[in-house]
């Protein structure tokens, strides 16, 4: 018999019963909450007089709508200004607060990015099922953990049954082999990955990133990729556990601590895919032909190297996909052939679940260092991803390096990635964005995001166009 | 959630792939706190010529002639056609909820982003995969008949044309069970609470430290 692959095994250890038609009941270990999915989830408990199954499986924090101006932020929730924003982290604070569920409240400083919060802290385990009313959720499968995305019915469902009601996926392993150049970042691998397979490529697919290029990336890089399997179709990102993996968690606050973390360790040194399992699909991939990357359209799939260029009309695979390039010129602004090096830039974000950890901070510091924001730019944000993030980039000095260079320093939330707050873009501006979507409007009415890595969000702020950050050193 | 009724349906065609959730339903609505509400917005960025809000009246805005939800021939679709990958994007369940609440019960294309799909059948709404060449032949076919309405049957799993010709499409049993008897699955999932109480009470054991408790 094939041996089994991480996904297998997760799989199998949550089954809390089979059933006929092929669906199971999976059990759920952890569940975070944020503000915007969860207000119609409490109040359906409250419309049924349900209460939480297990209150200590879930964790709470406010990120989609909070302000990132210390201004508003040192004020409280009074400080949000926009009233409809301001109901909804409220809500999320009364619901917690009735119910009796931890959450860390905007003005505490483990408040951030919900996906930057869970591994932070140590709530993400190797081994658990996490889930959470948002797609980015497949982050925490870098802890070699089922984490994906649920509707809100189902954070609802969860809360009530500590369950869901799933049917297995299908198993795509993506192999990065080799040597991933100067540079080069998990950012730029997943874009890659995302442009070979197409943004429907892992649908109805767990998705384990494996190979050289994987092991030899650090747990934020993996954190990174596994954010954006989403953005490949796949609910479900992966990577085994190893050594990094234990290194990361210990000491955390969530952690398990003494006896509890030798047995934890000697069963998550089991949490890989066996040599021999057997995946339904692998995709290869080689580290080496990897370059820096830049979406120019609005699906992720839209996406180029840095040395490239806008796609012709000609180089679409068939009818759906040259009108969905016609439409992508169109709100753009930008022409077929165009070199990406020619785009302008009026805006530049730092930030995100995909790119707001420390790591991601620190290279996007080591660019602007000693160097200024350009001229031609608007704005130029750096929004970290949690308090605790925060905390640690000012003690590292990055947030003075950022505001010489002319950066705006924020307070942590989700901020100009979907623009939900008061962090946007103006109709027509073209930004740099260390976000995961570059869907129409995503980040503001009318705005043209192109994904990059943090690097090479601050090589691009610098120059007020995108630059390899591989030469900025040379062009700037 | 409402059980799902048999009826026949004007059929809206939204040729383009990809339609993702911010586009079905752009972030700004999702501060509500409530589940309904959210028709007047769907589409909120095709459908009109300015920038929608939050909690205002969408009555007076300028809306996009070109959009297929605003042409006449269109009013009153209950079936939205597009294609593959649809619903692609974030987890918002709002995105079914504004389908629903504008009056969509069925959408058909070739495959759906796997949130969406899920989410749908929460909500009442039934996502039908049809193979790309009978979605285009549908394209076709509401293209040049004005007034185009398809009968969804989903007891029978079939769709049914005017002219009397159908098409078979596939469903989960336990899914349509639900969306017949617009069950809520909570209820059904706590039948089993003694399952999943004896799972965890095992799981307690093998795996203590996932029940420490943070001081």
């Amino acid at each position: 018999m094939a041996g089994k692959t991480l996904y297998d095994k997760l799989w199998d250890q949550h089954v809390v019963q089979t059933r006929d038609d092929g669906t199971a009941l999976i059990y759920i270990d952890r569940q975070l909450l944020h503000e915007v999915t969860s207000p119609q989830a409490f109040e359906g408990l409250r419309l049924a007089g349900r209460k939480p199954w297990r209150l200590d499986a879930n964790l709470a924090t406010p990120d989609h709508n909070v302000p990132t101006t210390k201004t508003e932020r040192d004020v409280g929730i009074e400080g949000i200004i926009d009233p409809v924003s301001k109901i909804q982290v409220k809500t999320l604070d009364d619901n917690c607060d009735e119910f009796g569920i931890v959450e860390f409240k905007m003005q505490d400083k483990r408040q951030g990015i919900v996906h930057v919060v869970g591994p932070e802290q140590g709530a993400t385990l190797p081994g658990m099922t996490v889930v959470c009313g948002d797609s980015h959720t497949a982050t925490h499968g870098a802890f070699a953990a089922l984490a994906h995305g649920v509707g809100t019915s189902e954070v609802e469902h969860v809360m009530a049954t500590q369950c869901l009601i799933q049917r297995k996926m299908k198993n795509l392993l993506i192999r990065v082999d080799g040597e991933l150049g100067e540079g080069i970042t998990g950012k730029d691998v997943v874009l890659h990955v995302i442009g070979v397979i197409g943004t429907a490529g892992g649908n109805g697919c767990a998705m384990e990133f494996g190979g050289s290029a994987i092991r030899s990336m650090s747990m934020e890089g993996r954190m990174t990729m596994c954010n954006m399997a989403i953005e490949a179709g796949a609910r479900v990102g992966m990577v085994a556990f190893d050594e990094l993996t234990a290194e990361y968690v210990k000491g955390r606050a969530y952690a398990p601590k003494g006896d509890h973390w030798e047995l934890a360790l000697e069963a998550w040194s089991d949490l890989v895919s066996d040599e021999d399992a057997e995946f339904d699909k692998i995709v290869e991939i080689k580290a080496e032909d990897i370059a820096p990357q830049v979406t120019w359209g609005t699906s992720p799939e839209m996406v180029t190297t840095i040395d490239g260029f806008v796609p012709k009309l000609e180089d679409a695979k068939d009818d759906v996909e040259r009108s969905g390039f016609e439409r992508a010129y169109d709100y753009m602004g930008l022409e077929a052939g165009q070199a990406i090096t020619d785009i302008e830039l009026d805006r530049v974000f730092i930030g995100s679940c995909t790119n707001s950890r420390i790591e991601d901070l620190r290279a996007a510091a080591a660019v602007a260092k000693g160097n200024k924001v350009a001229d031609s730019l608007k704005q130029a944000l750096v929004v970290p991803g949690s308090g605790l993030v925060k905390e640690q980039a000012e003690k590292e000095g990055l947030h003075t390096i950022f505001t010489e260079a002319g950066f705006e320093w924020r307070e942590p939330g989700c901020s100009m990635c979907l623009a939900m707050n008061a962090d946007k873009l103006g109709s027509g501006e073209h930004c740099a964005s260390t976000s995961n979507r570059n869907f129409e409007g995503r980040q503001g009415y009318g705005g043209r995001t192109h994904l990059v890595s943090p690097a090479m969000a601050a090589a691009a702020a610098i120059a007020g166009h995108f630059v390899d950050v591989r030469q900025f050193e040379l062009v700037k | 959630m409402k059980a799902f009724e048999k009826k026949s349906g004007i059929v809206a065609p939204m040729d383009r792939a990809n339609i993702d959730t911010d586009m079905i339903i752009p972030k700004q609505f999702l501060k509500s706190i409530k589940r309904s509400g959210f028709g007047p917005n769907l589409f909120d960025e095709l459908r009109y010529l300015d920038e929608g809000q939050p909690d205002a009246d969408n009555s007076g805005r300028p809306l996009n002639p070109d959009f297929v939800l605003n042409q006449v021939r269109y009013q009153g679709a209950s079936v939205l056609l597009a294609r593959e990958n649809f619903g692609c994007g974030s987890s918002r369940e709002h995105a079914p909820w504004a389908l629903e609440d504008f009056g969509f019960q069925v959408v058909i294309a070739p495959s759906y982003a796997d949130i969406f799909f899920n989410n749908s059948f929460k909500n009442g709404l039934l996502p039908i995969v049809l193979d790309d060449a009978t979605v285009d032949t549908l394209f076709k076919e509401v293209e040049a008949n004005e007034g185009y309405e398809l009968t969804v049957d989903l007891e029978n799993q079939t769709i049914n044309k005017a002219n009397g010709e159908s098409i078979a499409f596939e469903v989960d049993s336990f899914r349509k069970h639900c969306l017949l008897n617009g069950l809520d699955d909570i209820g059904l999932t706590l039948q089993d609470a003694d399952s999943i109480k004896a799972y965890e009470a095992k799981r307690r054991e093998s795996s203590p430290w996932l029940f420490d408790q943070v001081k």
